[in-house]
C-alpha cells in the first residue's frame, strides 16, 4: 500500500476542501471497498478525508412524508430502521441480502452507491482492464465472465455492479443528493449511473471532489407489498447473479402500480421500464408477469458463457411478482 | 503541501488504554496483534471476507483487516480475550467447549465475537435476510439454525464445524432467555 494522509474533518464544508486541495485525495467511509482495493493497489490515494464524523449519519422524515437517509448512515442501521422496514421493505431486505453482519455494520450509504465492480480482471494489476486502466482492452469480454453484464454493456467493459442496496434504491426512484464546492445538487438515481459507453472508467455523474450526503425517498414509493430476492452461488455471504426488487399494488386482479428493478443484470442497477409499461392495469397473473418479463429481456445481449442470467431473470421476475400478487389480494 | 503519514491514536481495548503511533497504512488488526499484542482476532484473509478478525469496535462487531487503525481512534475495542475479562469464561465460550464448536481453533475468536455482536443485534429485533416479514410490528424472529446460519455466514470455518456452532450459539440464546 502506499503511504498517505489521514484527516477526519467534522463540517462538510471543511470535508470539501481538504478533498479540493489535492488531486489524489479520496473520501473514506466505511473502508470495506476502498481499503480492499488499496491492498491491491488498484486505488492510490494520498490522502484519505474520513467522512465518519460529518454530521450526515441517521435517518429522518422527509418533508414530502418520505425519509431521508444520510450518507454515513451504516448499512446495519439502515437496514433496521423501522420505518425504512415499514414503508420500503424492498430496501431493508436487499441491504440485508449484501455482505455479512461485520461488513454492513462498517459500510455506509455513500461508500455501497459508489463501490466497485467485483470483476476479477479490475482486481488483478497484471491484466488489461479498460476501467482500470483506460485503453488498455477488457479482459472479460472473451475470458471469465459467467457473473458478467448481459443489459447495457459496451465493447469496452462488461462489469456489473454489485450493489444490492442500489437495486432497491432504483426500484424506489430514490434521489441522491450531493455536495460542491459550488453548492447542493441533487440527481434521481435513475441519471446517478453513467451508461458504460467508451469510458468505463467513469461510472457517474458525480464531479470530482463531491461529497454525497444524502439519498431520499419520495414518499410515493412506499408501502408494505414490496419484496428484493437474491440469487447467488451459495445461500449468503455472496454477490449476485441475478436480483429483483419489486413493488407491486393489485386490485381486483389487476396491476395498478408496478415498480421493478434488476441486479447483477449491468452496470448499474437495471429499472425495468419496459416490463413495467406492459404490467400496469394487465391481469396480474403469472403469463403476464412473464411476458413482461421477456419484453424487458428482449434487450439483453448475453455473453458466451452467461445466457443462463436471461432465463434466471425471467424466472426470479415471475417469481417474485407472484408471490406479490397473492400477498395482495 | 504533504501531509503527516503517522499518527498518534487512543485506542481502549478490553478496558486497557494504550496511546499508539502508527503508519496509517496499519489495520486495527496488525495494531491488535502487533503493537498490544492482542493475537486473539486472526489473519485468515485480510480481505474481509473469512471473519477470523472480527472485534468488537464500540460494542459492534466489525472485520479489523479492513478497518484501519487510525480510523478506530478513540474507540472500544474488545477482541476474544476481553470475553473473559477475569479468566471467567463467557457463556457463548462455555457452550463452544462444551459442544465442540471448533476443531483446528482458528476461526473460534471471530466466530465467538461474532456470535456475542450478533445476539444483541438479535435481542434489539434486527431482522435479518433469512426473515420472512421484516415489518417493524412483527415480533423479532425467533433465533433458529437457519436464522443462526445467515447471521453468522461472514464467518467461514475450514474446518466445517457449522453445525456444532450453531448448536453452541442457539443453547447459549436458550439459556440466556431462561435466566432473563
Ligand atoms: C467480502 C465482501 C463481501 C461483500 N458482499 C456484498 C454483497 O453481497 N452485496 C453488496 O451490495 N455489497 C457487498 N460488499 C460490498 C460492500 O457493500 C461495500 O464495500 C460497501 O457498501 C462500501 O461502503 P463503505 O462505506 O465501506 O465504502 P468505502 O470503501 O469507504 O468507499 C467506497 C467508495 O466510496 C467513496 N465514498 C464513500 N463515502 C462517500 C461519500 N459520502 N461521498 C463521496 N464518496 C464517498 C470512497 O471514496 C470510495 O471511492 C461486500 C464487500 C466485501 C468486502
Ligand atoms: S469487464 Fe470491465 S472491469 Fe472487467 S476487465 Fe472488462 S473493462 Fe475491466
Ligand atoms: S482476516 Fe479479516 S475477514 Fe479475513
Ligand atoms: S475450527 Fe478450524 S477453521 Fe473453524
Amino acid at each position: 500500500m502506499k503511504e498517505f494522509g489521514y484527516l477526519r474533518p467534522s463540517q462538510v464544508r471543511e470535508a470539501l476542501a481538504l478533498v479540493a486541495a489535492d488531486d489524489g485525495a479520496r473520501f473514506l467511509g466505511g473502508g470495506t471497498n476502498l481499503v480492499d482495493l488499496m491492498k491491491d493497489g488498484i486505488e492510490t490515494p494520498t490522502r484519505l478525508v474520513d467522512v465518519r464524523r460529518l454530521p450526515l449519519d441517521g435517518i429522518r422524515e422527509a418533508p414530502d412524508r418520505g425519509l431521508v437517509i444520510g450518507a454515513t448512515t451504516t448499512n446495519s442501521d439502515l437496514a433496521a430502521h423501522p420505518e425504512v422496514r415499514r414503508r420500503y421493505p424492498a430496501l431493508s431486505q436487499a441491504v440485508l441480502a449484501g455482505a455479512s453482519g461485520q461488513l454492513r455494520n462498517m459500510a455506509t450509504v455513500g461508500g455501497n452507491l459508489l463501490q466497485r465492480t467485483r470483476c476479477g480482471y479490475f482486481a488483478d494489476p497484471s491484466q488489461p482492464c479498460n476501467k482500470r486502466s483506460p485503453g488498455s482492452g477488457c479482459s472479460a469480454i472473451t475470458g471469465e465472465h459467467h457473473n458478467h453484464a448481459i443489459l447495457g454493456w459496451s465493447d469496452h467493459c462488461v462489469a456489473t455492479h454489485p450493489s444490492d442496496m442500489t437495486v432497491a434504491l432504483a426500484a424506489y426512484d430514490a434521489v441522491v443528493h450531493y455536495e460542491t464546492p459550488d453548492g447542493s445538487h441533487e440527481i434521481p438515481l435513475s441519471g446517478f449511473y453513467l451508461p458504460v459507453g467508451e469510458s468505463p472508467q467513469r461510472e457517474t455523474v458525480l464531479p470530482p471532489g463531491a461529497l454525497i450526503t444524502a439519498v431520499t425517498l419520495p414518499a410515493a414509493a412506499a408501502g408494505p407489498r414490496a419484496r428484493y430476492r437474491k440469487v447467488r452461488e451459495r445461500a449468503s455471504y455472496a454477490f449476485a447473479n441475478v436480483s429483483v426488487a419489486a413493488a407491486l399494488d393489485v386490485e381486483e386482479g389487476v396491476v395498478r402500480g408496478v415498480r421493478i428493478a434488476l441486479g447483477g443484470l449491468a452496470s448499474r442497477p437495471w429499472r425495468a421500464l419496459v416490463a413495467e409499461s406492459a404490467l400496469r392495469d394487465a391481469p396480474a397473473t403469472a403469463d403476464r408477469f412473464g411476458d413482461a418479463a421477456d419484453a424487458e429481456l428482449s434487450a439483453a445481449r448475453p455473453l458466451r458463457d452467461n445466457a443462463y442470467k436471461v432465463t434466471l431473470a425471467r424466472n426470479l421476475i415471475v417469481a417474485v411478482l407472484t408471490e406479490l400478487a397473492h400477498r395482495a389480494e | 503541501m504533504t501531509d503527516g503519514t503517522r499518527s498518534e491514536i487512543l485506542l481502549r481495548v478490553n478496558g486497557l488504554t494504550h496511546r499508539l503511533d502508527v503508519d496509517n497504512r496499519r489495520t486495527l488488526l496488525d495494531a491488535l496483534r502487533e503493537d498490544t499484542g492482542r493475537t486473539g482476532p486472526k489473519k485468515g484473509c485480510d480481505r474481509g471476507q473469512c471473519g477470523a478478525c472480527t472485534v468488537l469496535l464500540d460494542d459492534r462487531r466489525v472485520v479489523s483487516c479492513l478497518t484501519l487503525a487510525v480510523a478506530a481512534d478513540g474507540s472500544d475495542v474488545t477482541t476474544v480475550e476481553g470475553l473473559a475479562p477475569d479468566g471467567e469464561l463467557h457463556p457463548l465460550q462455555q457452550a463452544f467447549v462444551q459442544l465442540d464448536g471448533f476443531q483446528c481453533g482458528y476461526c473460534t475468536p471471530g466466530q465467538l465475537c461474532s456470535a456475542v455482536a450478533m445476539l444483541a443485534e438479535h435481542a434489539a429485533g434486527w431482522p435479518s435476510a433469512v426473515t420472512t416479514d421484516v415489518s417493524p410490528e412483527r415480533p423479532a424472529p425467533e433465533l433458529d439454525a437457519v436464522e443462526v446460519r445467515e447471521r453468522l455466514s461472514g464467518n467461514l470455518c475450514r474446518c466445517g464445524a457449522y453445525p456444532s456452532i450453531v448448536r453452541a450459539v442457539l443453547e447459549t440464546a436458550a439459556r440466556a432467555e431462561v435466566t432473563g
